[in-house]
């Protein structure tokens, strides 16, 4: 197919290195990125490329680690081969963004979604927000009509007195003082400004995390930067047309040294995913059955990552495969941690071509 | 979901040393919609390991009517009863069967 080069990803190719990236934990093995302090910071590079700088406040981080780390994770990894997905993840931002946004209208639809996520605090406050969520929508139609963020519907609510309306995910946490917000505070914050030395109440664990950040990142800026992100590249896969109905993989050995896999396992994967078949020539490049462009094998090859070489716990790619007792067990050179992974499993494969030509002599 | 501290899983106890959760092999309990490369540019849907208190006849037919595509049941020896389309229609499966009541974290999607 001459289609091969105008479908390829134009975001791709603006790499002058041609190497692939995706971001890694700025802190490491901590599943907690750059995590609440700064509402300045965008999620997008100068160059504009979307950045996975992880959870925007701690709560949020929570939340991930609930239930939508899977999810979550997935971004980071649609991420790591370049902005091929950029157009999905865009998608996602404002759902991840709305309780660090300003109080734009928009904030009210997408109330109900965040109640969803929130099933992990407890009953009472959980039924709070339902009510809530419904009443929003009144305000969002107020909200059309030019009043602010103080909605008539959430009179009644704590949330009032917020002086950002957009904090209902953080009040939840914050119980006993509505006025505490982690997200609010700016990244450099001196030390001895800190709302609970005003007050007679104790300081509460977001605030002292929020504090931890601005100290970190003040001290430290390079942290916030996403040039200094370690990032984990690999090369695109290099896929060429080898006559009519062959594909040629041409740099899998390259791809699996650089994953510290055996070729073996990943063409395994490779071939049990696409549902076909192939060979390694003497080249060392594998040539598969049916026609594949480069972005098909490279979302096979994320995902191959996504399950068999990120670690599951810190999401380093610093990890070894070994076999035991017939089962596979990944384990992380750099936080330790050691789990067993699914066997590749090639399912059913239907009938295709000529039925006489798949028929044993 | 819960709340994660009333878990009453130890997250510090050993590891079982040969592993013996019980995710280990459980594969059988996804539901798989795959694709196959025909010739030219026609491909196959088939969605294998549905569980078995769906009708998988039924089922075929409200996805011919939904998808506007022909299909076919077939009985592999080894893998069961496996629902066969035409074309690719892993997205419209999976958002079927997730409208229908299946959990999304039970379906999985392959190919490229």
């Amino acid at each position: 197919m001459a289609s091969e080069e105008p479908l390829f990803d134009p975001s791709l190719k603006k790499r002058k290195k041609k190497a692939v990236a995706f971001t890694e934990d700025p802190l490491g093995a901590d599943a907690d990125p750059t995590a609440p302090a700064p509402e300045t910071i965008d999620n997008t590079t100068t160059s504009g490329e979307k950045v996975d700088l992880g959870p925007t406040t701690a709560h949020e981080q929570m939340k991930m680690d609930v239930g939508e780390g899977e999810k979550n994770e997935d971004d980071d990894f649609k991420a790591m081969f370049g902005d091929v997905k950029k157009k999905k993840k865009k998608k996602e931002i404002p759902m991840d963004l709305v309780n660090s946004g300003t109080s734009t209208p928009t904030v009210a639809p997408s109330a109900p979604a965040i109640t969803e996520d929130l099933d992990f605090s407890d009953i009472k406050k959980k039924k709070k927000k339902s009510k809530k969520a419904a009443l929003d929508m009144e305000a969002f139609e107020k909200e059309l009509s030019g009043s602010k963020s103080k909605s008539a519907a959430d009179d009644d609510e704590e949330v009032d007195v917020e002086p950002n309306p957009n904090l209902d995910i953080d009040d939840a946490d914050l119980e006993n003082d509505p006025f505490a917000q982690p997200t609010d505070v700016p990244v450099g914050v001196d030390v001895g400004n800190e709302p609970w030395l005003t007050s007679d109440r104790d300081y509460i664990y977001p605030e002292l995390l929020t504090r931890f950040y601005s100290l970190l990142h003040a001290a430290n800026p390079a942290l916030l930067s996403s040039s200094s992100q370690k990032r984990y590249t690999i090369a695109p896969p290099s896929i060429h047309r080898e006559g009519n109905k062959r594909s040629v993989f041409a740099n899998v050995t390259d791809i699996c040294k650089k994953m510290h896999r055996q070729p073996e396992h990943v063409i395994q994967f490779l071939f049990s995913e696409m549902g076909t078949t192939g060979s390694v020539d003497g080249a060392g490049r594998l040539v598969i059955k049916g026609r594949f462009q480069q972005k098909q094998v490279e979302n096979v090859l994320r995902r191959y990552i996504v399950e068999y070489v990120a670690c599951k716990t810190c999401k380093s790619m610093d990890t070894l495969l070994t076999k035991e007792n017939r089962i596979f067990f990944m384990s992380c050179e750099s936080c330790g941690s050691r789990r067993s992974v699914n066997a590749i499993k090639s399912g059913f494969q239907a009938q295709v071509g000529k039925r006489s030509k798949n028929r044993p002599a | 979901m819960s709340v994660q501290n009333l878990n009453s899983i130890d997250p510090f106890a050993d590891e079982d040393p040969l592993g013996g959760s019980q995710d280990v092999g459980s594969q059988a309990d996804y539901i798989h919609i795959r694709i196959q490369q025909r010739n030219g540019r026609k491909t196959l849907t088939t969605l294998q390991g549905l569980p078995k208190q769906y009708d998988l006849k039924k089922l075929l037919k409200a996805f011919k009517k939904e998808f506007a595509c022909n299909g076919t049941l077939v009985d592999d020896e080894k893998m069961g009863e496996v629902i066969q389309l035409q074309g690719d229609q892993r997205a419209k499966i999976s958002t079927f069967l997730i409208d229908n009541g299946i959990e999304k974290a039970t379906i999985k999607v392959h190919g490229f």
